[in-house]
C-alpha cells in the first residue's frame, strides 16, 4: 500500500497541480471587488474629515459596531447554518462584562478584553452545549429562549447589573492616561472591525475550519462521514460568533457609555439576522452591506415617514422577493455579476448508451 | 484470490488477533421499533479484498452499512474494525480510524465547489488550528498547499477532468459519483464502503466504475459494496454475501453464489413445487396465529387491570 512515510497517509499516486492563476486585472469582477473594498476603507477613514458632526460620527460608529456584530452572526448562520435567534445575548454579555468591570472595579477598558472573551466563551458553551444537539427549527426556538433569559437576568439581577436602569458612566477606551474622544473612538472601531471582521472572518472561512462549517451546513451526516466531528465544529462556530458579538458589545458599551436591558430585546437579534439575510448569507461584502442598511435605513427614513419601521419592513420584503439569496449572494463576486453556479461546467458527459445487456441485470 | 497488502505477506497473528481481518461483524441486530432490519448478521472483511453485499430490496443492506460506519447504534452484536470494538464510536472517529463510505443517494456538499468538497475529506488528517487560518501563518500556507495537491491528485485519480472550481450541482450525475469517491479516498481509508455506486449510471459509466474500483483495490484499500447490478457484482467481487430478512443466507465466490438455490429463491421467490419450503412457511404462519391469539387474550384482560 503506497502509504506516505512522512504523513502516514494514503496519498494519490500523482499529486495534482494547481491551475495557473488567471492574470489579475482591475476590470475583472475580482478587480472591481478590490477597488470597491479600497474605496470603502478610504471612505470609512475619510468620513470624519468630510463631516465631523456629532450625528455623522455617532451613526458611523453605530454602523461599524453592527458590521462587526453581523459578521459574527454570519459565522453562525451563514457558514455553519445554525439559525440563532438569540444572538444579541452575547452582545449583552460583552457589554455588561466590560461595563461592570470598568464602573464597579475601575478596570481600564482594554484590560477587560480577556474577561469579555472568557465570559462569551462560557456563555457560548452554556447556551450552545445543550442546544446544538438539536437541528434547525428546534435550535432557533431554544436560542430565542436563551436570548430572552439573558435579558431578563440583566433586568432582575439588580445588585450586579443595575436592574432596568442598567449601568451608566462607562468610560471610553484609555491607554496610559490618554482617553479616546468620539472621533478617535470611531477610528478605533474602524480598525477593530476591519481587522477582526473584514479580514479575519473571510480568512477563517478559507481554512480547514471554514470548510468544516460549510460541510456541516450542507449535510451533517456526510460531514460526519468525512471525519468531521459535527458537534465540536458547530460549537466552535457558536463560540467564535459569541466572542465576536461580545467584542462588539464592549465597543457599544464604551461608545454609548450606558448599558440597559432594553437595548438587548429580541428586535435587536432580529435586526442583525436581517442584516445577514438581506445581505446574503455567507457573503462577507453582503453582510457588511446588510449591516449598513439596517443601521442607516431607519435613520434615512426618519424624515420620510413617521412609521419608518413599517416603511423599512416593506422595503425589506421587496428585497427578499426580488433577491431571495440576498443583495450580494455568496455565489457571485459582485451583486450584478453572474451567479457562479451558472458557469458552465466543462465536463465531457459520457456518451449515453442504453444498450444494456439484459443478462447482466439478473443473476443466472 | 485475496489480495494481501498493507505490507503483510502472510496472515499475521499477533496477540491472538488475526491481522489480516480488517472488519468483523458478529451477531449484528438492528431493530427500529417493531421492525428488525438486521437480524443476527455475521461477516468479515479481509485486507485488500473486494466484497459485495447483495440481497433483495429491504434485506437490510444499507442498515448494515449504517451500523458499520457508526450512523446507527446497533441493538446488539459486535463490530470490530482493526480489532477494535466500534459499536459505540462516533462516525467521524470511525472515519479517522480508516474507514470511508459513500451514500446511496449522492450526498455531496451542494453549496461548495468540487475541490472544496474533496478537501473536506482531509479534515481529520490535517492539523491546522483556527488561528493559523486567522493569521495566515506559514504553516497554514503549507498545509493548504498539501491539501490542495492531495485533493487534486484524488480528483485526477478518479478520472475527473472538468473544472474543479464549479459547484457540484452543475455536474452530471456520473461525475458527481466520481467526486464522492474522490472525497472518500481523501480520508485515507483502509476500508471503503460503497453504497450502490452504480445506481443511475449508464453502461459506459459502469465500465469506468469497475475500472476505478480495481484501481482503488490496487492501492491496497479493501472495498465493500452494496449493489443491485449483478453484472458489476459478478465481475469485480472476490466474495459475495447475500442478505435476506437481515441475515446472511449465503457467502461465497461469484460462481458459488450464482448456483446457490437459496439465493435464486430469495431473488425469484420459491416455486410451488418446492414442497419442503412451502410447508415450512405454513408452520411459521400457524405459529404466528397462535401468538396473535395470545396477544388478543392479553388485550382483553387489560381493561380489568386498568379499571382501578
Amino acid at each position: 500500500m503506497p502509504i506516505d512515510a512522512k504523513t502516514n497517509l494514503l496519498l494519490p499516486p500523482t499529486t495534482g497541480q494547481a491551475r495557473a492563476k488567471a492574470k489579475f486585472s482591475w476590470t475583472s469582477d475580482h478587480g472591481i471587488l478590490r477597488i470597491l473594498g479600497i474605496v470603502g476603507i478610504v471612505f470609512v477613514f475619510a468620513l470624519p474629515l468630510i463631516n465631523s458632526g456629532n450625528y455623522t460620527i455617532q451613526l458611523g460608529t453605530q454602523a461599524l459596531i453592527y458590521i462587526l456584530l453581523a459578521l459574527g452572526l454570519n459565522v453562525v448562520v451563514g457558514y455553519a447554518g445554525l439559525l440563532d435567534l438569540g444572538y444579541v445575548a452575547f452582545f449583552a454579555v460583552g457589554a455588561y462584562t466590560s461595563g461592570i468591570l470598568t464602573t464597579r472595579l475601575g478596570w481600564p477598558m482594554w484590560a477587560t478584553i480577556p474577561a469579555v472573551i472568557l465570559m462569551c466563551v462560557i456563555a457560548g458553551i452554556v447556551i450552545g452545549g445543550p442546544t446544538l444537539r438539536l437541528r434547525s427549527d428546534y435550535l432557533a426556538i431554544v436560542t430565542l429562549g436563551f436570548g430572552e433569559i439573558i435579558r431578563i437576568v440583566a433586568q432582575n439581577w439588580e445588585p450586579v447589573t443595575g436592574g432596568p436602569s442598567g449601568i451608566f458612566g462607562i468610560p471610553s477606551w484609555s491607554f496610559g492616561g490618554f482617553t479616546l474622544n468620539k472621533i478617535q473612538l470611531y477610528y478605533f472601531c474602524a480598525v477593530v472591525v476591519l481587522l477582526l471582521g473584514c479580514f479575519g472572518i473571510p480568512r477563517l472561512a478559507k481554512g480547514k475550519l471554514g470548510r468544516a462549517w460549510k460541510a456541516v451546513r450542507d449535510d451533517e451526516d456526510a460531514a460526519e462521514a468525512m471525519g468531521i466531528n459535527t458537534y465540536t465544529t458547530k460549537i466552535t462556530a457558536y463560540i467564535i460568533g459569541a466572542v465576536w458579538a461580545g467584542l462588539a458589545g464592549q465597543l457599544q458599551a464604551s461608545f454609548i457609555s450606558v448599558v440597559t436591558p432594553s437595548s438587548f430585546v429580541f428586535l435587536q437579534s432580529a435586526l442583525v439576522l436581517m442584516a445577514v439575510v438581506i445581505g446574503g448569507m455567507g457573503s462577507v461584502p453582503g453582510v457588511i452591506l446588510g449591516a449598513i442598511i439596517i443601521t442607516l435605513g431607519p435613520e434615512l427614513l426618519r424624515d420620510v415617514w413617521e412609521n419608518r419601521y413599517l416603511a423599512f419592513g416593506i422595503l425589506l420584503l421587496v428585497v427578499m422577493l426580488a433577491r431571495p439569496k440576498g443583495l450580494w449572494p455568496s455565489t457571485s463576486v459582485l451583486p450584478w455579476s453572474r451567479d457562479k453556479r451558472d458557469h458552465d461546467a466543462k465536463v465531457e458527459t459520457p456518451a449515453k448508451s442504453h444498450d444494456y445487456d439484459p443478462q447482466e441485470e439478473v443473476p443466472s | 484470490m485475496t489480495h494481501i497488502a498493507h505490507g503483510t505477506t502472510t496472515a499475521q497473528v499477533l496477540d491472538g488477533v488475526d491481522r489480516n481481518i480488517l472488519l468483523s461483524v458478529e451477531n449484528l441486530v438492528m431493530r427500529f421499533g417493531g421492525v428488525t432490519a438486521v437480524d443476527g448478521m455475521n461477516m468479515t472483511v479481509e485486507r485488500g479484498e473486494i466484497l459485495s453485499v447483495i440481497g433483495p430490496n429491504g434485506a437490510g443492506k444499507t442498515s448494515v452499512f449504517n451500523c458499520i460506519s457508526g450512523f446507527y447504534r446497533p441493538t446488539s452484536g459486535s463490530i470490530k474494525f482493526l480489532a477494535e470494538e466500534i459499536t459505540k464510536t462516533r462516525p467521524s472517529e470511525i472515519t479517522k480510524m480508516g474507514m470511508a463510505r459513500t451514500f446511496q443517494n449522492l450526498r455531496l456538499f451542494k453549496d461548495m465547489s468540487i475541490l472544496d468538497n474533496v478537501k473536506t475529506g482531509l479534515h481529520s488528517r490535517i492539523k491546522q488550528h483556527w488561528y493559523h487560518a486567522f493569521l495566515h501563518t506559514p504553516s497554514f500556507k503549507k498545509t493548504e498547499h498539501f491539501i490542495d495537491e492531495t485533493a487534486r491528485g484524488w480528483l485526477e485519480f478518479v478520472g475527473f477532468s472538468g473544472d474543479e472550481r464549479v459547484y457540484v450541482t452543475q455536474l452530471p450525475y456520473g461525475e458527481q459519483r466520481r467526486v464522492e469517491i474522490a472525497r472518500a479516498l481523501c480520508t485515507s481509508p483502509q476500508l471503503l464502503l460503497l453504497d450502490e455506486p452504480a445506481a443511475g449510471l449508464n453502461h459506459a459509466e459502469k465500465r469506468a466504475l469497475i475500472e476505478l474500483i480495481r484501481k482503488i483495490q490496487a492501492l491496497g484499500v479493501s472495498i465493500v459494496l452494496i449493489e443491485h447490478d449483478m453484472g458489476l457484482v459478478m465481475d469485480i467481487s472476490e466474495r459475495i454475501i447475500v442478505l435476506n430478512y437481515g441475515k446472511e443466507i449465503a457467502v461465497g465466490t461469484p460462481e458459488e453464489i450464482r448456483s446457490n438455490p437459496l439465493v435464486i429463491e430469495a431473488y425469484l421467490g420459491a416455486e410451488e413445487g418446492q414442497a419442503a419450503d412451502a410447508t415450512g412457511a405454513d408452520v411459521e404462519l400457524l405459529a404466528d396465529e397462535a401468538e396473535i391469539d395470545e396477544a388478543l387474550e392479553e388485550i382483553e384482560a387489560e381493561p380489568e387491570k386498568r379499571g382501578h
